[in-house]
């Protein structure tokens, strides 16, 4: 297996294809006409904010939904006429359903008693699944006798267990607070790496999406905006609604004035914008350019020779965050930019600190402005 | 001012007490009057338990009554878990809504109609087929079951429509066929509500008077019926000492209830102690 199975079409075939997929619920399309592939061994993430439709195509994935239209095969078998018990599925829930009458490891061996599975083969498989999510000592303990974090691990572990081809997960770290929801991120990337399923994540949570994800999907109003890797959502998004979703982003409107194979050139009220990498824009087109505030410099000190990708402003707002500091920077035409720049040193009462109403310049590298189609 | 309790509220709650426990007091009190007569008081006696220890048909007003109700019971909790499955978990069908409404109407139906109605119905079943020859327990059984039988499904609906589908699509999921799902988890979680249920519908049964008069035949007498028809002969005080054996055996019940709601409640903070100690 490659690195990136979706590049190479060749040698791959897709664990999961999703084709021409519509599900209606009455007169709202949750889910419209959607196509995808996931690979073997993938970890892709849904994201989309709520009622995108994300979890209305999980479901359907599991087999609690059927579609109006369209097609789902997973390992090459078509599942429209599949049961949500029949499919080579699991799935991680939200609440977690936990049997709340049954122990921990009665409900880690629920799935494979109906799988009819022997008896000594049940323990030593919960048994090493309990291992895995380091609960071994919780097994006769009822759900609500555990923590949060446990219920959790419980939960993935009782998806695992049957060794599903594709593990579904809605919203996994949702229930958990933020320390924990940070270090399970990361546990959960770390058990999929050493199980090898395909997981399948639906999330609201860009933070969430980009560490765990290999590729992922944004999506909105039942259809997927943009796919790719969290790197290729970030950095290259294909459309004013991404760039926003994704991080931050202030968005120009412009017009192409220079199309070239090494090069673009935008004409903006920020001023001229040069992209030192080809894309295919027609010259004379109206566009949008999508700047984040990260990749902006600000300084007190004029640049020293004119040029593109630079312009000056005025201080109007600082949000002092700790780590970074926000600036909102109104242009000479009004418009506001946000500027984020780490603090590096301690704020001193000396020294060349910005402040409010200053009258400060920006720059930013010719590779790091967006250009967004729509 | 938090504490001071308005000495209005307090009479209120008093007159309140009293309106609904004197009558009762009276009515033990008066069951171990030696005297015939009701009103007069003629020392204390156990006189009238042992008269009505030797009516025999008491008790077979009394057995006739509990196996009605524990029959009625039975099959009401049974249909009305179905009937409120089929509204909950079925989805959208054709006649759901109608469905629905015929499920509560026994609710807010007189029970005058619905026992008028029933009795129309059984003596035209016997022109037309036959069955039922006499009317009786198996009467009264049926009619109990089709109001009873709606009070169950409202109660089973509600408690399934609480409970959310999560669990049951965990379960089917995890590979359980339908029928295993609801077996292995929506009875049990239906448990408690199909519990109070079941005696909701006894009681239920128990109870009622109106329907059980209509559809009864020659001979077949339940407890209130009896009960009434004797009264309508005057105050009698054996049936006073009847009351205050049926007072005894309801406040048992509920005691044992509010044990067990009370265990349950203790078992429930100490798994949510175990929770918060768990990480």
């Amino acid at each position: 297996m490659t690195d990136a199975p979706w590049l190479d079409h060749e040698n791959n075939t897709p664990l999961v294809q999703i084709r021409g997929l519509t599900k209606k619920f009455g007169e709202v399309t949750a889910v419209d006409n959607i196509d995808l592939d996931i690979y073997q061994g993938e970890l892709f993430c849904l994201l989309g904010g709520s009622g995108c439709g994300k979890s209305t195509l999980l479901r359907m994935l599991a087999g609690f939904e059927f579609p109006n239209s369209g097609t789902i095969s997973i390992g090459g078998q078509d599942m429209s006429n599949v049961s949500a018990y029949e499919r080579p599925t699991n799935m991680m829930f939200q609440s977690y359903a936990l049997f709340p009458h049954m122990t921990v490891a009665k409900n880690i061996a629920f799935g494979l008693q109906q799988d009819r599975v022997p008896k000594g083969e049940i323990e030593d498989r919960v048994d090493e699944i309990l291992k895995l999510v380091e609960l071994q000592d919780y097994k006769k303990r009822k759900p609500q006798q555990l923590s949060g974090g446990q219920r959790q691990r419980v939960a993935l572990a009782r998806a695992l267990v049957k060794k599903p081809r594709l593990l579904l997960l809605d919203e996994p770290l949702a229930a958990l607070d933020k320390k924990l929801r940070k270090h399970t991120q990361f546990e959960l990337a770390n058990i999929q790496e050493q199980v090898g399923v395909t997981f399948i994540v639906v999330t609201h949570d860009q933070e969430e999406a980009m560490t765990l994800a290999s590729r992922m999907a944004v999506m909105d109003a039942g259809r997927f905006m943009q796919i790719g890797t969290p790197t290729e959502i970030y950095e290259f998004p294909q459309t004013r609604f991404v760039a926003d979703f994704i991080g931050s982003a202030n968005i120009f409107e412009g017009r192409v004035t220079e199309d070239s194979t090494d090069h673009v050139r935008v004409e903006t009220d920020l001023g001229e914008i040069y992209i030192d990498h080809g894309q295919s824009v027609t010259q004379g087109s109206q566009i949008w350019v999508g700047l984040r505030p990260e990749k902006i410099r600000v300084s007190k000190s004029p640049p020293k020779k004119p040029g593109p990708n630079q312009t000056s402003g005025e201080v109007e707002e600082i949000g002092y965050l700790g780590e970074t500091s926000i600036y909102k920077i109104k242009l000479k035409s009004g418009k506001i930019v946000d500027v984020t720049a780490p603090n590096q040193s301690r704020p001193t009462m000396k020294g060349q600190k910005i402040t409010w109403e200053d009258t400060v310049y920006l720059q930013w590298e010719p590779s790091s402005a967006m250009l967004l189609h729509s | 001012m938090y504490h001071k309790r308005s000495r209005f509220l307090t009479i209120m709650l008093c007159l309140g007490l009293a309106f609904f426990y004197i009558p009762l007091l009276l009515l033990v009190i008066y069951s171990f009057n030696h005297s015939k007569l009701v009103p007069v008081w003629g020392g204390w006696s156990l006189r009238w338990y042992k008269v009505l220890f030797e009516s025999p048909d008491v008790w077979n007003a009394v057995a006739l009554s509990l196996r009605i109700a524990f029959v009625n019971a039975t099959f009401a909790t049974m249909l009305g878990t179905l009937a409120a499955l089929a509204m909950v978990r079925f989805g959208r069908f054709k006649g759901r809504t109608l469905f629905g409404g015929m499920l509560v109407a026994p609710l807010v139906m007189p029970e005058v109609i619905t026992g008028l109605s029933l009795l129309v119905f059984f003596i035209s079943l016997q022109e037309v087929i036959g069955w039922p020859a006499e009317r009786g327990f198996t009467t009264i059984t049926i009619a109990h079951i089709t109001f009873s039988m709606a009070f169950v499904a409202v109660t089973v609906q509600a408690r399934l429509t609480g409970m959310g589908q999560d669990l049951e699509e965990a379960a089917a999921d995890l590979g359980a066929k339908p029928f295993k799902v609801l077996t292995a988890i929506t009875i049990p979680r239906l448990a408690p509500a199909l519990v109070s249920s079941w005696l909701l519908a006894f009681t239920l049964s128990l109870d009622d008077l109106v329907i059980a008069s209509f559809v009864t035949g020659p001979g077949a007498n339940t407890l209130p019926i009896l009960i009434f028809s004797r009264i309508r002969l005057g105050l009698r005080p054996d049936i006073n000492a009847l009351a205050t054996i049926i007072i005894l055996v309801v406040a048992l019940c509920v005691a044992i209830v509010a044990l067990i709601m009370y265990r349950q409640h203790k078992r429930d903070l100490l798994d949510q102690q175990l929770a918060e100690r768990a990480e």
